[in-house]
């Protein structure tokens, strides 16, 4: 595992890549650090930082789009893989070079609640947690990225995709506005999703029997609790999708709250994609 | 030793490896022949770890290359096709890099690296960009990345494509040096390479194995008929003469030569039969000047075209013969039984 870490993390560097992100972040949150806290005078950075997160995060494409594409594309990947390192330790190192990265900044932009607390009032608590809310939703977005960049071989296609996810994810809250929160409406909402569900699970097994049988028992289910239990669907797919995007509760934390449940769900969905990841590695050395 | 057991490799409905079953013995230099699309470099791929088979296994050394990964891995050192390089690393970076990667222990890598530089002359170059190498210098690296460590079986898939020829030959002698002491396994569609370098030959057409022996009898079990030519001083009817009294010869073609006065004969006979002392005393007899006496040898190349040709004929004949070939070493009591089996 240490091998393949020390390679990525070096070859970031070597490729400009690593650097051109650290610098792109440390200017980007340097400016507004500069104009909200120093010359506006603004004690708190997490609100400063939370305000600017979704460039971070919408940056981070740059970072993850090369990570197994690129090896897939080059064939370097069939020494990693003939090697005796096993495939989860292969991902772990690959996904903590990338964190290590990411890493750099965070850690620069640590020091800002130091130079404020040098002029006055200041939230080392507030600030602080936020920042780590911040990393660990990074984290959680890298883990997604590295998974998308272990589905194509094309580091530009991995990228574009991730981007649009980040994207959608980020706006999450303006499109679930467009969907409607009638019984009915999320009632059809659900069936739609579990022919979705079943489609895929098509595509994947390659087992019509099994599909069709998950494809309906889905929705006899939803039906007999839609007849039995209406006022369950009503809101319902707007407010599941309102919580997906892991950027809603960190207002929670600039607003002076420490949220477990939200730490818990950012290191869920980076240790998801690290699984997803090694599974798709696997599927692709079977098919 | 590697033993290869009923390998199925599907992409899609494509059958890439089609029930392939082969034993490689240890200390041996392994031809691995076939047409493009014929499978090598897929079986190649699943006897190192790279993809998983549909259906059987390979066993290394008494270890499943699925169940055991770790501990069959350690024995193979593996150069692909296109040789898994990071173009962004120094050749000694790189090294080091794969010396870790396989696991050698921290005090013996330095020996190691040196010693698989100093076997594939790469000390010169050991601080250059690898992107910045010429091809042969790049398979050069792939190819110390695979004898890193010293592992006991050495695979390498074409691993002279696209060399010059020094660098060609440079190779070739690499690996006999390396076939003393390591099992090596390469592939490769250049015959000739093929019947240089390896002690035995693995012609595999279609995802199916049709031989498996050593390159002098596969010759040697190919040919059915034997013919020789003959360059006489003397009319055509004057060889007729010569000939007619001659017993088992199956077949006269006449040829014209280039020089003057002198016909070319090709005489055809069972393979059986060997004519050749018949036939100078009956020249000799008649007073007639054998200028050039020759017989045809079946090469590789012929072998390799008729067995990839998907002639069942052809292939039968030579899995009966490689059949008779292990009875003869291994037990008595089969072949008695295939006899009756025949009767």
């Amino acid at each position: 595992m240490t091998a393949v870490f020390k390679r990525d993390l070096k070859s970031y560097f070597s490729s400009m890549i690593g650097c051109l992100y650290i610098a792109f972040i440390i200017s980007l949150v340097g400016i507004y650090f500069s104009f909200y806290n120093m010359k506006g005078g603004y004690p708190y950075f997490g609100d400063v930082l939370n305000s600017i997160s979704y460039i971070v995060f919408l940056a981070l494409p740059i970072l993850t789009m090369r990570s197994f594409s690129d090896e897939i594309r080059t064939k370097t990947d069939q020494i990693l893989y003939t090697s005796r390192v096993s495939i989860g330790k292969i991902v772990m190192g690959k996904y903590l070079s990338m964190v290590t990265v990411f890493a750099f900044p965070i850690l620069v932009l640590c020091l800002c609640p130091l130079v404020i607390s040098k002029f006055g009032n200041h939230d080392f608590k507030g600030d602080y947690a936020c920042i780590l809310a911040v990393f660990l939703i990074g984290c959680a977005y890298i883990a997604m990225g590295m998974f998308i960049s272990s589905l194509t071989e094309s580091p530009i296609i991995a990228a574009v995709i991730t981007f649009a996810i980040l994207l959608v994810l980020q706006m999450m809250t303006g499109i679930t506005s467009f969907i409607p929160a009638s019984e009915f409406g999320s009632f059809i909402g659900c069936i739609l999703i579990v022919i979705a569900a079943a489609l895929i699970y098509f595509s994947l097994a390659k087992n019509g029997v099994a599909a069709a049988v998950l494809c309906v028992a889905g929705i006899s289910v939803l039906v007999i609790l839609y007849f039995v239990k209406g006022s369950v669907y009503s809101n319902l797919l707007p407010s599941i999708l309102n919580k997906i995007p892991l950027t809603v509760s960190l207002n929670n934390f600039s607003l002076k709250t420490f949220d477990v449940t939200a730490i818990i769900y950012y290191i869920s969905v980076g240790c998801l994609f690290v699984f997803l990841t090694s599974q798709s590695i696997q599927k692709r050395r079977y098919s | 030793m590697i033993e290869v057991k009923n390998l199925v490799k599907k992409y899609g409905n494509h059958t890439a490896v089609d029930n392939l079953n082969f034993t490689v013995e240890s200390g041996k230099i392994y031809g691995f022949l076939g047409p493009n699309g014929a499978g090598k470099s897929t079986t190649m791929n699943i006897m190192t770890g790279y993809i998983g088979a549909t259906e059987g296994d390979v066993i290394i050394d008494g270890h499943s290359i699925s169940e055991e990964p770790g501990e069959a891995k350690k024995h193979i050192g593996y150069l692909p096709e296109i040789p898994p390089l990071y173009t962004d690393m120094k050749v000694l970076e790189y090294l080091k890099f794969a010396a870790e990667l396989k696991g050698i222990e921290k005090g013996k890598r330095a020996k190691a690296i040196t010693n698989a530089m100093n076997l594939t002359k790469l000390t010169d170059v050991s601080h250059r960009l690898i992107k910045n190498l010429s091809k042969g210098y790049k398979q050069r690296v792939g190819l110390a990345q695979a004898v890193l460590g010293m592992p006991e079986i050495i695979i390498l898939d074409e691993p002279t494509v696209g060399l010059d020829p020094k660098q060609i030959i440079e190779i070739r002698d690499m690996i006999k040096k390396l076939g003393k002491k390591h099992t090596v396994i390469l592939s490769s569609h250049i015959l000739q390479e093929v019947s240089a370098v390896c002690d035995e030959v693995m012609i595999i057409s279609h995802g199916q194995m049709v031989a498996c022996d050593t390159p002098e009898n596969l010759e040697k079990i190919m040919e059915d008929t034997s013919k020789i030519t003959i360059k006489v001083k003397a009319s055509k009817k004057d060889i007729d003469g010569a000939l007619k009294d001659i017993m088992g010869i199956d077949k006269i073609e006449y040829k014209n030569s280039s020089e003057q006065d002198v016909v070319e004969v090709i005489v055809t006979t069972d393979v059986s039969v060997d004519i050749r002392e018949k036939l100078f005393y009956a020249f000799a007899e008649n007073n007639l000047a054998v200028i050039e006496m020759y017989s045809y040898k079946m090469s590789l190349e012929d072998v390799f075209l008729k067995l990839t040709s998907g002639n069942k004929k052809v292939v039968n004949k030579v899995k009966r013969a490689g059949k008779s070939k292990k009875e003869d070493k291994s037990n008595k009591k089969e072949k008695n039984e295939e006899m009756e089996d025949e009767e």
